[in-house]
């Protein structure tokens, strides 16, 4: 009396949902998380990562149980059974695909939202700047609404093959980008010649910076470090060379290097006020 | 000889055209040698291309860049994705294999269109020669295959103009095959032969062609506008004389995105007349199949911009293109339960045909799944224009589309030559292939999350030991191209002799000599209405020589 | 109109390809889908001016000229023009109805006069491109109009030395147009209203809108 197949397809597909949602869970593949989206990110990958690892383990599983259980020994003859389909079975395996897919859509865009991503661009209160059309981007989103007056706007320029970051409060020009950690931040890009972008992987942001288009990206750092700032856009030979260093500080620490740094201007009341 | 005499003469008249093996050198208008100049043509363009992925390689083994100067490396680059794409797997898919098995599917002797069949061939070798020859004498274009502006307006024009006229050449050379196939395909089928009836392939070519015809003609113009800017200082794409290049970016991927159903949808077609002949039974779900590509073709059309997630793109197009990039994964999901289907429950012969198809089926399974995750905006935003990409669309188009040439190349070659391929190598071929494609393109995966990006010569030093283990993984997909090579070539002279139809097939092509005479069939075309009647019929079955455990798991 | 294809009577060994005469040992015709093919291959041209229109379209919706930049064209002459190619589209159907009765004479005075249309509204382009207040050059409006129309002029320039090809072919002894065959002249005639329609379209998009 063998053990219904039914009963072992189930436990095996347990199994590999189990074993999924493990690997899913445990296996992390991505860089320290260093600003406020980071996680969110990072809950959308092991999601991504789980259906994923189930789907190949399971397909690849079924064809070499199939390549095995179903191969040809030496010396058979003979066809195998002729099944052209199988109605009820497709619809299901249309079906349930397509709900994976929806879910994972909605579920995407849920994620994309708390990143900020369906904000209207320019939505940022950028200190004194006109009004001026934004090409592309992500603004500061649904992220602490109430610390949107607190924005610290700073202008990149990027150009063959270097990022320049200024900061007009202070008039400050660098090339690497300091900022204060737990605080919103919005960059205002654009490009001098071809077109480069602006991608920290600890961040887990990127947009591309467009030379006569600006764009812009928002976000909050929470991790003090140093971390790399990435050209992600081919510009030239020495793309790969393109590079640059966010330094994320506490309060206080940025604080002293933007005072520091800043030039000294006569008062006016543009200034933003820092609290 | 076979001439048509009229009754009474007694001498040949005279031959016109080559015979032999210099047809293969002449502007034939038979569908089978057409076929084959394609089919080496792009086999020796894959070698070119496969060099300069080596030498891309061989710079990555080292995170510095040492092995060549780094405008040459972009050079590389550039013409590795523009000879891969345009030169290999384009041409083969569809004018190879297309050419070649399309008259015999729908039970015709040639195309509806011939001349225009040798045309489309014979402009390939002249542009991959001049795209190649470039490298040599101007410096080839170094904009990578996209060719973006501003970078390409900016470096040196030369390089990028051979390339525009390269790439106008061989898109002219696709659409005339699509035009082919087009008309083949609904009209020239033998009467009595329904679109229904048609073997899978022929329903893949014509939604591919139908994909060539829309989207390569919007290429051809936007290229024309890039070269204006390039040497005639118009600003269509030029920021700085007012122009855009988001807009570029838009009418570029509206071909370049469907050019990857171009790539893969014929290969799906092979996959689909391949394994149910191996697995001697029906293939699973042919309805279901033919409205997959149809909606794989519509859907293709409609999803360009997922390759412009972090360019300058509102929030509410990103959201579209997300929702209409993921649900093209629902009709190619099908396909491949379809195939699992037509496995299962088979008696299914282990030869390199079949290993190289179920390689085909892991590889673009994993590719198809980084794929939806890359349709999700939030996460593409991470992972765009990184080596997670590279890895993606190297699954799709190295462990999809080549390993379905493979496939094909084992299985057809019988017919193209008369003889068979040894079969040892074939499947040590398969398991050198497997191997060294997965070392070298999976760890890419980790390398983009981790922050190494695309089309740079030099990286991050903690990204070195996966580097050069994907390199390790490069020279063992070099390596395996000597034992094919090898069996190729030695099985065209020392290969048992094959037969009309050593594999028992049903299709038109195993129903004739192999190689098959010039009209195809002597005598009339035969008419196959079931180009998948494998199997025996479920009440036939022998229950006694089988046990329950055989037949589908409900148990009966 | 049947195409026909030669014969093997015997043939084990057929690798070779054979003599191309015919001697009319035809085995299966199959039909004439010549006009399909063209008619396919206009799909594909249509599909470059689509581009085209696009570019021009996002252009003018997404990146607004300086005020002084943005030029009032002058209708009259490209209404003319939309004029002289729907009549040409007309005299050519003529020619294709008289050259189905056989009259050849007929035939060639109406592909005459198609491709004198056809040259006077290229000549009534250049003399717009004349009049034109900007060039090629002066910026994204004025490059993208040159495009368009530029592109469309090459196709009206190549219909009309195809029509007067087909005018050559149409001659009354050793032309290879004649009543039962005359694909030549039903080919140009689709190109020629294929140019006719994307003019339409054109003149909409770019006077009129």
């Amino acid at each position: 009396m063998q053990i219904p197949s039914a009963i072992l397809t189930l436990v095996l597909g347990m199994a590999l949902v189990l074993g999924g949602l493990w690997v899913g869970q445990t296996i992390n593949l991505l860089p320290i998380d260093a600003s406020v989206n980071a996680p969110i990110y990072d809950e959308l990958f092991k999601v991504l990562f789980t259906i994923g690892i189930i789907l190949f383990v399971g397909i690849t599983g079924l064809l070499i149980f199939s390549l095995i259980r179903f191969r040809r020994r030496s010396g058979q003859i003979g066809d195998g059974v002729a099944i052209e389909g199988n109605l009820p079975l497709e619809i299901f395996w249309t079906a349930v695909p397509a709900i994976v897919v929806l879910f994972v859509g909605l579920y995407s865009y849920d994620i994309y939202d708390r990143m900020g991503g369906m904000v209207p661009l320019a939505h940022d209160h950028m200190g004194g700047m006109h009004e001026e059309r934004i090409w592309g981007g992500i603004s500061s989103g649904s992220v602490g609404s109430e610390m949107v007056a607190d924005v610290l706007p700073i202008e990149v320029t990027a150009m063959q093959f270097a990022f320049l970051f200024h900061y007009p409060d202070g008039d400050i020009t660098a090339g690497e980008l300091h900022v204060p950690a737990d605080r919103p931040i919005t960059l205002r890009m654009e490009s001098k010649d071809v077109i480069h972008a602006f991608w920290v992987p600890e961040f887990r942001l990127k947009q591309d910076i467009i030379p006569g288009q600006p764009t812009q990206l928002s976000f909050t750092a929470t991790r003090p470090g140093r971390y790399p700032i990435v050209c992600a856009e081919l510009c030239g030979p020495y793309h790969g060379g393109m590079r640059s260093t966010v330094v994320v500080d506490e309060a206080d620490e940025w604080q002293t290097w933007f005072s520091s740094n800043a030039k000294p201007t006569p008062i006016t009341d543009t200034t933003v006020a820092n609290t | 000889m076979t001439v048509t005499l009229p009754p009474n003469s007694t001498a040949p008249a005279p031959k016109l055209q080559p015979t032999g093996w210099l047809r293969y050198f002449s502007f034939s208008v038979d569908h089978k040698v057409i076929g084959l100049q394609y089919l080496v043509c792009g086999f020796v363009f894959y070698l070119i291309g496969g060099a300069l992925a080596g030498a891309i390689r061989t710079e990555l083994a080292s995170p510095v860049a040492d092995f060549m100067a780094r405008d040459v490396y972009n050079q590389v680059l550039t013409l590795h994705g523009t000879v891969m794409i345009f030169l290999w797997i384009v041409p083969v898919v569809n004018g190879a294999f297309g050419n070649y098995l399309i008259p015999f599917y729908v039970g015709a002797r040639d195309m509806a269109f011939p001349r225009l069949n040798a045309v489309a061939f014979w402009l390939i070798p002249p542009a991959g020669l001049m795209l190649v020859a470039s490298y040599f004498i101007t410096g080839a274009a170094q904009s990578g295959w996209t060719a973006y502006p501003p970078l390409s307006i900016t470096t040196p024009a030369t390089g990028q103009i051979i390339w525009i006229v390269s790439v106008l050449l061989l898109g002219g050379s696709s659409i005339f095959g699509g035009i082919n196939f087009i008309a083949t395909i609904l009209k020239l089928r033998r009467p009595g032969l329904k679109l229904m009836q048609m073997p899978m392939y022929c329903w893949a070519m014509l939604g591919t062609s139908i994909l060539v015809v829309a989207s390569t003609p919007v290429l051809a113009g936007t290229l024309v506008l890039l070269s204006f800017d390039i040497v005639a200082h118009t600003g269509f794409f030029n920021p700085t004389l007012g122009g855009n290049v988001v807009v570029y970016q838009h009418l570029f991927w509206f071909y370049s995105h469907p050019a990857v159903y171009i790539m893969v949808l014929p290969a799906f077609g092979l996959v689909s007349e391949i394994l149910p002949i191996h697995a001697r039974k029906p293939l699973f779900g042919y309805v279901t199949m033919v409205y997959s590509i149809m909606a794989i073709v519509v859907l293709g059309l409609i999803v360009w911009a997922h390759h412009m997630f972090t360019s300058g793109t509102p929030p509410w197009m990103r959201l579209f293109f997300t929702i209409a990039t993921a649900f093209i994964a629902v009709p190619t999901g099908i396909k491949f339960f379809n195939w699992l289907a037509t496995l299962w429950g088979g008696k299914i012969s282990l030869n390199s045909a079949v290993l190289f198809s179920c390689g085909f089926i892991v590889n673009f399974v994993l590719g198809g799944i980084t794929g939806v995750a890359l349709a999700q905006v939030p996460f593409d935003i991470h992972v765009h224009d990184t080596y997670f990409v590279v890895a993606h669309f190297h699954y799709i188009v190295f462990g999809g589309s080549v390993f379905v040439i493979f496939a094909s190349i084992y299985h057809w070659y019988p017919k193209f030559t008369g003889r068979m391929l040894n079969e040892d190598l074939g499947r040590f071929h398969c398991a050198l292939t497997f191997i060294g494609f997965n070392f070298c393109f999976g760890p890419q995966h980790w390398l983009g999350l981790n922050g190494m990006p695309r089309r740079v010569a030099e990286y991050d030093p903690q990204f070195t030991l996966i580097n050069q283990i994907s390199s390790v993984g490069a020279l063992l997909m070099a390596i395996s191209t000597l034992p094919f090579l090898w069996n190729v070539i030695h099985s065209a002279f020392y290969g048992k002799v094959a037969g009309d139809n050593p594999w028992n097939a049903l299709t038109p092509e195993w129903l004739t000599s192999s190689p098959p005479p010039v009209e195809n069939w002597v005598g009339e075309a035969p008419l196959v209405k079931e180009p998948y009647a494998y199997g025996v019929p479920i009440d036939e079955i022998d229950l006694s020589a089988t046990s329950g455990r055989d037949l589908w798991s409900s148990g009966k | 109109m049947t195409s026909t294809l030669p014969v093997q009577p015997d043939s084990t060994d057929s690798s070779e390809i054979e003599s191309t005469e015919t001697h009319g040992h035809a085995v299966e015709e199959h039909g004439d889908f010549r006009m399909f093919g063209l008619a396919t291959f206009l799909v594909a041209d249509a599909m470059t001016f689509a581009g085209f229109f696009a570019a021009y379209l996002t252009f003018k919706a997404v990146n607004p000229l300086p005020s002084g930049a943005i030029y009032e064209l002058e209708l009259p002459l490209p209404i003319l023009n939309t004029v002289l190619l729907l009549v040409s589209s007309a005299t050519f159907h003529k020619a294709g109805q008289a050259i189905r009765n056989s009259d050849h004479a007929r035939c060639r005075r109406w592909l005459l006069i198609t491709a004198s249309l056809g040259i006077a509204f290229l000549i009534s382009q250049m003399v717009e491109y004349f009049t034109l207040p900007f060039g090629l050059t002066d910026n994204l409006y004025a490059s993208t109009f040159f495009a368009v129309t530029g592109f469309h002029g090459l196709h009206v320039t190549l219909g009309a030395v195809m029509t007067l090809i087909v005018w050559w072919q149409a001659r009354e002894s050793g032309g290879r147009v004649t009543a039962e065959n005359h694909f030549p002249l039903e080919a140009a005639e689709l190109y020629w209203h294929f140019v006719d329609g994307i003019w339409v379209v054109l003149f909409v998009i770019l006077y009129l809108l």
